[in-house]
């Protein structure tokens, strides 16, 4: 600690901190333009798998959600540890799919249902069992245009 | 003032989620009628591509036993046949826009088949590498012709391109082989 004492001490004035303001105000902005709200509180944990080719989603209003995966802990007394279907903020079966499809749809103006796409947010570790029950159950609700959610990488390995 | 700000700015930033809806874009075929059943499995051999995976997550390419780095050579390799190959599939002279009338090799199917065990990341790997097969050729013939990538050229010209290399890749009826 000598060496430390050894040094000068120099007299530092005050920071100007008139633009302060001004630099917390240009990030305040940022953060409120960049914010999207989650719409649904998610109770099935999901991890997403690994993809390069990824697409993103271009327009958010036509795009429902499918979330896939195994409950969160607090959930896992009441609906086990099975990955569980959510819609909205509700676990449920794949036979509601269609019900809450036709929903989805009748909230779309009429030109836009075509356009209707829905998001498969399923973690990595679901078998495919409950997915291709999804995937028929969206094919009779005719909701044809699908995506894998999946993050970006730049190579799997 | 400056507290008010600071104090939105610590919200913002809290309940701010970056995260951006991505993820691979797929259609799905039509559920099938009853009169169009008779009609399904009338494509040939050859031009089928045959993808399976297991519940072990082991991958059947062609019915041979494969190695998931490969696929996408292999995929490449069916979908543009370039050596005219019998065992690919076949070319049909079509025309189209920018580049006159050229074979195109729009028969070829590629058939994903899994298990009801295969796990969610095995199976979105594999549509991954496909979907990358057909991105490479795309974005070659872009290049070659072009001079730019797919995804940079105009809607009309990457039109061109979705018609000589469109993506098919289907979606067998589910079979239930292996259990849960």
């Amino acid at each position: 600690m000598a060496r430390f004492g050894n040094k000068k001490k120099k007299e530092v004035g005050a920071i100007n901190t008139a633009s302060l303001p001004d630099i917390v105000f240009m990030l305040l902005f940022f953060f409120m333009v960049t914010t999207v709200m989650r719409e649904v509180t998610l109770k099935v944990s999901i991890k997403p798998p690994d993809a390069t080719e990824v697409k993103k989603l271009e327009n958010k209003s036509l795009v429902s959600y499918i979330y896939i995966g195994v409950p969160h802990k607090s959930f896992q007394d009441l609906y086990g540890t099975e990955p569980r279907i959510q819609l909205n903020d509700q676990f449920k079966q794949v036979r509601d799919i269609e019900e809450f499809i036709a929903q989805e749809r009748d909230q779309l103006s009429e030109a836009d249902q075509t356009k209707m796409t829905v998001s498969l947010k399923i973690d990595e570790d679901t078998r495919m069992g409950i997915v291709t029950d999804v995937k028929q159950a969206l094919r009779r609700a005719s909701a044809l245009k699908i995506n894998y959610s999946a993050r970006k990488t730049e190579s799997i390995r | 003032m400056a507290d008010i700000a600071f104090l939105l700015l610590i919200f913002f930033l809290v309940t701010t989620t970056l995260d951006t809806d991505s993820g691979i874009m797929r259609r799905l075929p039509p559920m099938p009628r009853e009169e169009d059943m008779q009609n399904q499995d009338r494509i040939r051999e050859r031009n089928v591509f045959l993808v399976m995976i297991n519940k072990n997550n082991e991958l059947l390419v062609e019915l041979e036993p494969f190695d998931i780095t490969q696929l996408r050579e292999r995929a490449k390799e069916f979908i543009a046949n370039p050596n005219n190959d019998p065992a690919l599939p076949e070319k049909t002279m079509q025309e189209v826009p920018y580049f006159g009338t050229v074979e195109v090799c729009n028969k070829g199917v590629i058939s994903v088949q899994n298990d009801r065990g295969t796990s969610y990341k095995m199976y979105l790997q594999v549509q991954n590498e496909l979907v990358a097969a057909y991105n490479e050729l795309r974005d070659e013939l872009a290049m070659q012709k072009f001079g730019e990538r797919f995804d940079d050229l105009p809607e009309d010209q990457q039109e061109a391109i979705r018609t000589i290399y469109p993506l098919n890749i289907s979606e067998a009826e589910p079979k239930n082989v292996g259990g849960q």
